[in-house]
């Protein structure tokens, strides 16, 4: 029972975070354009998902939906409640990694003929990546534990199956303790690689000021 | 083969370029001096619409420059080189120069790094071809940025203060790709305080300030006998 649940909010989980790096690599982009329709698309995308409580969200996709007779199965709902909502967190993300690298490359690839779409493409979505991976493991940790809103709408996930074994059992305590930790087995390995990865990022980036012999001869 | 006319760029309410009219013939090697500030970057900048001018007109080889048609004809057209190198850091030295052959001249693999190698060699760097940029010194950096210039093999080669940056002792490494560049028929442009190059180099000088032309003239006007005050006073202090 809490396996099936386990593969179900990993299902929901990686789907989603698929969808969430989508929308966010789009909206990341377009919110640094040119086009202020476009920016002002992508911010009212962030401002809106990140501002309401994925709870609300996933009820509207659920029960309002529902009412304008589109029916979504509780999987389906999920995925996309899920994914639009940290899509927005990836965004930002997004948005940060490309305003972080330096302005340069753009007139480069602009003198040489790129086009926007390729020269985010070939030249400074490439570059953004090494900077916002960190940051964007921490948005699939997050996104992983949020998959347990579905339980609210019986999604059959882990926090379901918790919640349904606990009160069939009346064992709440072992219950819960029990979910909590497969979400952390899936977690904890996330957050650890991100955070390693971060401080190896770092250690290289002091270790790239070169000794420079030429320098010190002028200062001599 | 490069036409300004009536040229005019405003940065919000500052007039930084002011009525600028000028040509560069195929071939031509033009210098571009002046004191920081005097528009000199902007100008050439406007040459490849990295800045559109505010009022004015733009041709190059008798097409005019605009911003519907600026990406096709920039890419068949002209290259540049920049203060601050602007080498893609996450590629080779050798992708540096292969990315835009391969992608946007549509060049097989093989041939662009046929050609890639070729100017490698012209700049003196072929045992760097597999280097990442960050590992090499600023002349080295700065010699890969033109050798990217040239693997593209464009008409017009723009020269943005290409060793305002560099250590003294790499400026001349840099210079001396240069002046062996200036001997094909590439039409360059080229701002730079070295007047040293511009007389070995140039066919013409012209020397900004305040977003006007103050003077032009062949080389060896400037260095014997500048008539504008605001050119000896300019010159006086980068020639010591």
């Amino acid at each position: 029972m809490f396996g099936e649940g386990f593969l179900r909010t990993i299902e929901v989980a990686a789907l989603a975070l698929m969808l969430a790096l989508v929308l966010g690599i789009i909206f990341g982009v377009i919110s640094t354009s040119n086009n202020k329709v476009m920016r002002g698309i992508a911010r009212i995308y962030v401002e809106f998902f990140q501002n309401t409580p994925l709870v609300i969200q996933v009820f509207f996709l659920y029960n309002g939906l529902a009412i304008a007779g589109l029916r979504l199965s509780v999987f389906v709902i999920g995925v996309l409640g899920v994914g639009i909502y940290h899509g927005a967190y990836v965004s930002e993300v997004v948005k940060t990694g490309i305003t972080s690298i330096p302005e340069g490359q753009v007139e480069a690839a602009k003198s040489q003929g790129f086009t926007y779409i390729q020269y985010m493409r070939y030249i400074i979505l490439p570059q953004t990546i090494k900077i916002i991976l960190p940051p964007l493991t921490n948005q699939a940790v997050n996104l992983i534990k949020n998959t347990s809103v579905l339980a609210m709408i019986s999604g059959f996930d882990l926090m379901y199956m918790a919640d349904s074994w606990a009160s069939s059992s009346l064992d709440y305590g072992p219950s819960y303790v029990f979910a909590g930790l497969l979400y952390f087995i899936l977690c904890f390995p996330l957050a650890t690689w991100a955070r390693k990865y971060e401080e190896r990022l770092k250690r290289n980036d002091t270790t790239r000021i070169l000794y420079d012999p030429c320098e010190e001869a002028v200062t001599c | 083969m490069i036409k300004l006319q009536d040229v005019n760029k405003f940065f919000g309410e500052h007039h930084v370029l002011k009525d600028i009219n000028l040509e560069v013939a195929e071939g031509e090697k033009l210098v571009i001096i002046g004191p920081s500030g005097s528009g000199k970057s902007t100008t050439v900048r406007c040459m490849n619409f990295l800045e559109a001018p505010t009022s004015g007109h733009v041709f190059i080889d008798g097409e005019e420059l605009t911003q519907k048609n600026k990406i096709q004809l920039v890419r068949q057209t002209s290259a540049m080189v920049f203060q601050s190198f602007n080498l893609y850091p996450h590629k080779t030295v050798l992708e540096n120069l292969t990315l835009a052959p391969i992608k946007l001249q549509k060049l097989p693999k093989e041939e662009a790094i046929k050609k890639a190698r070729k100017y490698l060699a012209i700049v003196g760097l072929s045992e760097k071809e597999n280097a990442y940029p960050s590992t090499l010194s600023g002349g080295q950096q700065q010699r890969v940025a033109i050798a990217r210039a040239l693997a593209t093999e464009k008409k017009i080669i723009l020269f943005d203060e290409p060793t305002s940056a560099l250590d003294p002792e790499t400026v001349q490494e840099v210079l001396d790709v240069m002046i062996k560049l200036s001997k094909e028929n590439i039409t360059m442009v080229v701002v730079t305080h070295e007047m040293g190059f511009a007389r070995v180099v140039a066919d013409r000088v012209i020397f900004m300030d305040d977003g006007r032309i103050v003077e032009e003239g062949k080389p060896e006007h400037f260095f014997e006998n500048p008539t504008e005050e605001r050119t000896k006073l300019f010159l006086s202090k980068i020639l010591r």
